[in-house]
């Protein structure tokens, strides 16, 4: 048997299930390697004592009709977690510990599942590169001084790292899809409304979703089916017949139309993408699909929506911080100073930067010029993928424009730091599901991912064609354990 | 409306217009709150009606209470107003330590209910108001500055307590026709049950738009707009110092800006909240917590089913089915308990009867008692009781008045009190000759004068046979059988 915390959920749930391996085994294999990866940062709040506690208690009794039998996990922390600190990665919630529980979170815990600590993300999952933390950057576990990518940076470094057997994240912009790019693992968005929002600290609540972060395809569809579902307490969750996304995975693609989008041949992408992608093609086509041309034509104008929207509602959505009720508060002499002086102290820069943003575009003489005109944007995306899904089944596309750059090479240049999600976010914006797998590797050997985007609720669409991708390509992340200390 | 009914106010040889649109902030009658699932009732300890949605938790997402929605439907029919199949519900974003999302979800481009009228009936006859749009909003919570001196304290049991505002068109143009118009939306919406109206516990709360012209003109004036006022009798103050602050001004050859000001109820004048210039940014936009409210045509069909007669209708069958006047059916219909109660009273009895013992004597004791129909001192029951004892000549209309004193207290039946007292109307035309010829036999000198021309003096042997029947002769008889004697 290989070692534990090499194991994909897949060998955990099975060796779980065939009793070679204990819930407390696993659980306390994660926490000693965890003990020894601190300088990775992936942790803003561990949860060992108590999931240690837990994961006895499983094994006393263990109910081995779980999805997740006693399968340790932890999850980034924007997901509010029942008597766990949580902090979205932000000052402002520094002391925040919630009473409730996030549906997403809570849909782990009742298959089984034990939560190992709350991840490292960029301060209310603003951001590409995990540096907007108030806790601290993150490495990437592929190399020194590497970001793991963001917002979900904690989440990536860890599967990556062997510190999570899967994760969970959440994707605005490509928060998900890009860190897992950045770090050679699997990441999939759902399509808007299949995870529920509710207990997830809001960054944009028009784009805000839920998914899986894993090591491979497989795991990644059985993290899904536990943690889509229906929720009354969240009205844009969507009620519809969510697939046995595991069970019903197969590489079987063989007649399935494959879309490749000519806008996202973008100036100055480099060769490595290029070819990443060419190959990709070339892997589907050996599966059997069918590769056909689209177009989408307002590509182009995703971005500059998105950073419309997404601020607008942020602006909004992070008012509520206000040092009044709970979190950080920063005395003034009164309401009015204390409201300033407790979000210029709470909030960090790239926050502040986008609430102003928001504020901006929503302001009356502005609201047309910039709020109103995005949304018309945002269904002309809609209806370019409506359009192109008329013609194919999936479309692929390379997941970032680059591999993961180094700590601190972009933060003071923002624009260039949003670039990063120049082929994720429409995704968000027209409310598909997405996945990135990792596809090849750049001349750095750093891990480079491929993007499959679906039809919305065609989750195990992309998940197949992931799964026939992920074999053709086979490939193998080497990461040194570099950070580790005794 | 005629001339000389004209609210105006005079300046010299000028006359000025007020005119006067209300932005009415109604509390929607529902046990939950518009987004969730807290009690709304009132007078609780402060913070103990507060979920994780209404202070704002991370995370937390507001859940239509549909309840609400439906009431606001219901109001919106009652308003005989366009019901909007596709609304939306707007975040108005605003910082305060009582409104924890640091916005307010409200609606703004698409109410749920669109233009419609109430009727208003003036002593002078009818008037129409149109009503602009109503919609849904959230109620904020409530800071409270006068407990710690150094510090103000938030109540958030009212925070996300649904709203419904109902904005009138620039139609009002006199305090008076405001009273009238407030009592008339209460009235139309206690019948619906969708806002209990209770001014007191703030269920009913008022911006009052004021503007003046010169009689005559046809541009409106600069408005400024009065913010939150909770009583009829301050609105009508409000309104009076308001319009001739603006008259003063323009007298004086001023402008009038326009702005937010507050009413000073102790020194009875408006003040300045804010200018324009200063006016918020509300910058409003469609909470994407919360897809379009979409209504079936259905839904409205069930809600339209479900509507009771409402006072106009109700006025109409009373005068059309039991001959009322206006007047009278204008004031029995203007609250739903007091319909209910005379209907309930002319079930077992007469009509006419029961409108003027309701209109006149029980009205005069609700008056002097200071006390709702609800909480009547008689019920209906006994009242429709007295009245079948008038009505069968058991007794006199003045006995009733002696019986009806007595029924106050505790609700007596007035057949045990005519009973016990005795006070049952003598109607034997044998007693009732018997004792007139007794008045007549004392009264032999008056007889005379009588039969030589003075006929003034019948009033006078009624007198006397009332008295010597202690106040129980049936006077109809008394009458009949007088004139008999002294005629014969």
């Amino acid at each position: 048997m290989s070692d534990i915390t090499n194991q994909s959920l897949f060998e955990l749930t099975s060796n779980i299930k065939e009793k070679r391996l204990s819930s407390e085994e696993i659980t306390k294999a994660f926490i000693n390697r965890a003990e020894k990866s601190k300088k990775l940062n992936v942790y803003i709040t561990d949860n060992f004592e108590k999931a240690i506690d837990q994961s006895k208690k499983f094994d006393s009794n263990p109910n081995l009709d779980f999805k997740l039998p006693g399968i340790p996990i932890a999850v980034k922390d924007l997901f509010c977690t029942n008597g766990v600190r949580t902090t979205a990665g932000s000052k402002i919630l520094n002391n925040f510990v919630p009473s409730y529980e996030s549906t997403v979170t809570q849909n782990l815990w009742d298959q089984g599942a034990i939560l190992l600590g709350k991840l490292n993300c960029d301060e209310f999952a603003m951001g590409s590169s995990n540096e907007t933390s108030f806790f601290g950057n993150v490495q990437n576990p592929v190399g020194e001084n590497l970001v793991p990518g963001g917002s979900s940076g904690g989440s990536s470094a860890a599967v990556a790292a062997n510190l999570t057997p899967v994760t969970i994240g959440t994707d605005t912009g490509g928060s998900i899809r890009q860190p897992a790019s950045f770090t050679g693992t699997v990441g999939l968005k759902p399509t808007y409304g299949s995870c529920s929002r509710y207990g997830i600290v809001a960054f944009a609540s028009s784009l805000d979703q839920a998914g899986p972060m894993t090591k491979n395809v497989r795991d990644c569809s059985m993290l899904l089916e536990v943690i889509s579902s229906f929720d009354q307490k969240d009205s844009t969750s969507i009620d519809y017949k969510r697939n046995n996304y595991s069970k019903e995975l197969s590489k079987d693609i063989k007649g399935k139309k494959i879309g490749i989008p000519k806008e996202y041949r973008v100036d100055n992408m480099p060769e490595e993408i290029e070819q990443l992608w060419k190959n990709g093609i070339s892997y589907a086509k050996d599966c059997g699909a069918e590769i056909i041309d689209i177009s989408l034509p307002h590509t182009n104008y995703a971005l500059p929506t998105y950073y419309i929207v997404a601020p607008a509602e942020a602006s909004s959505n992070l008012a509520r911080y206000d040092g009044v009720k709970y979190g950080f508060r920063s005395p003034g002499q009164n309401l009015i100073e204390m409201y300033e002086k407790t979000r210029s102290e709470g909030f960090g820069d790239e926050v502040k930067r986008r609430i102003m943003i928001g504020t901006y575009v929503l302001s009356s003489g502005y609201y047309d010029a910039y709020y109103l005109k995005a949304q018309k944007v945002r269904q002309l995306i809609k209806k370019d993928f409506d359009d192109a899904f008329s013609k194919v089944d999936a479309i692929l596309t390379p997941s970032t424009p680059s591999s993961a750059f180094k700590i601190g090479e972009k933060t003071n240049d923002p624009v260039s730091m949003y670039l990063n999600d120049i082929f994720t976010v429409p995704i968000n914006l027209a409310g598909l599901p997405g996945i990135s797998i990792p596809a090849g590797k750049d001349k750095n050997n750093y891990p480079l991912g491929l993007q499959v985007i679906g039809k919305p609720f065609d989750e195990q669409n992309i998940l197949n064609i992931s799964y026939a991708l992920e074999d053709k390509i086979n490939f193998k992340n080497d990461i040194s354990d570099w950070w580790l200390s005794e | 409306m005629s001339k000389n009914s004209e609210y105006l106010i005079e300046r010299e040889n000028k006359q000025y217009e007020v005119i006067i649109g209300l932005e009415v902030h109604a509390q929607v009658t529902s046990e939950s709150k518009l987004f969730s699932q807290s009690s709304t009732k009132f007078g609780a300890e402060p913070n103990t009606q507060v979920s994780l949605v209404d202070a704002a938790f991370p995370g937390m997402l507001p859940v239509i209470n549909e309840f609400c929605i439906e009431q606001a439907i219901k109001t919106g029919i009652g308003l005989k107003a366009k019901i909007n199949k596709k609304s939306v519900f707007d975040r108005k974003n605003y910082f305060y330590a009582d409104l924890p999302q640091g916005y307010q979800i409200s609606q703004y481009k698409y109410p749920i209910i669109g233009e419609g009228k109430v009727i208003l009936d003036m002593p002078n006859g009818q008037k129409e108001i149109g009503i602009e749009r109503l919609h849904l909003e959230q109620d904020a919570g409530k800071s409270i500055h006068d407990i710690d001196p150094n510090n103000t304290l938030v109540d958030l049991n009212r925070s996300g307590v649904a709203l419904m505002e109902i904005v009138s068109k620039p139609d009002l143009r006199s305090p008076d026709e405001v009273n009238v118009y407030i009592k008339k939306l209460r009235s139309i919406m206690r019948y619906l049950g969708t806002c209990d109206g209770n001014m007191q516990e703030g269920s009913l709360r008022a911006d009052v738009n004021v503007s003046v012209r010169l009689k005559g003109e046809t541009e409106f004036g600069t408005r400024c707009e009065i913010k939150n006022v909770n009583s009829i009798k301050f609105m009508q103050m409000a309104i009076i110092s308001e319009a001739n602050r603006q008259i003063d001004l323009l007298e004086e050859g001023k402008e009038i800006d326009q702005e937010t000001r507050l009413f000073d109820t102790k020194r009875n004048e408006t003040r300045s909240m804010r200018s324009k210039e200063d006016a918020h940014d509300y910058r409003y936009f469609p909470d994407p917590d919360l897809l379009p409210l979409e209504i079936s045509q259905e839904l409205i069909e069930k809600i339209k089913s479900d509507i009771p007669e409402l006072p106009d209708e109700k006025k109409k069958r009373f005068i059309d089915k039991f001959n009322l006047s206006p007047y009278e059916a204008t004031i029995l219909v203007s609250d739903i308990e007091t319909s209910n109660f005379f209907e309930e009273v002319i079930k077992n009895s007469d009509v006419k009867l029961a409108t003027n013992w309701i209109t006149g004597e029980l009205f005069a004791v609700l008056n002097e008692k200071n006390l709702e129909i609800s909480q009547s001192p008689v019920s209906a029951k006994n009242l429709s009781k007295l009245i079948n004892l008038i009505k069968d000549g058991t007794i006199s209309g003045k006995i009733a008045k002696t019986v009806f004193e007595q029924m106050i207290d505790g609700d007596q039946d007035p057949l045990i009190i005519v009973k016990e007292k005795g006070l049952k109307q003598e109607s034997d035309p044998k007693a009732i000759e018997e004792l007139i010829n007794k008045v007549i036999e004392n009264n032999s000198d008056k007889v005379a004068e009588y039969k030589s021309g003075k006929d003034k003096l019948f009033g006078f042997f009624v007198g006397q046979a009332m008295k010597e029947s202690k106040g129980k002769g049936n006077p109809q008889l008394i009458n009949k059988i007088l004139k008999e004697k002294l005629n014969g």
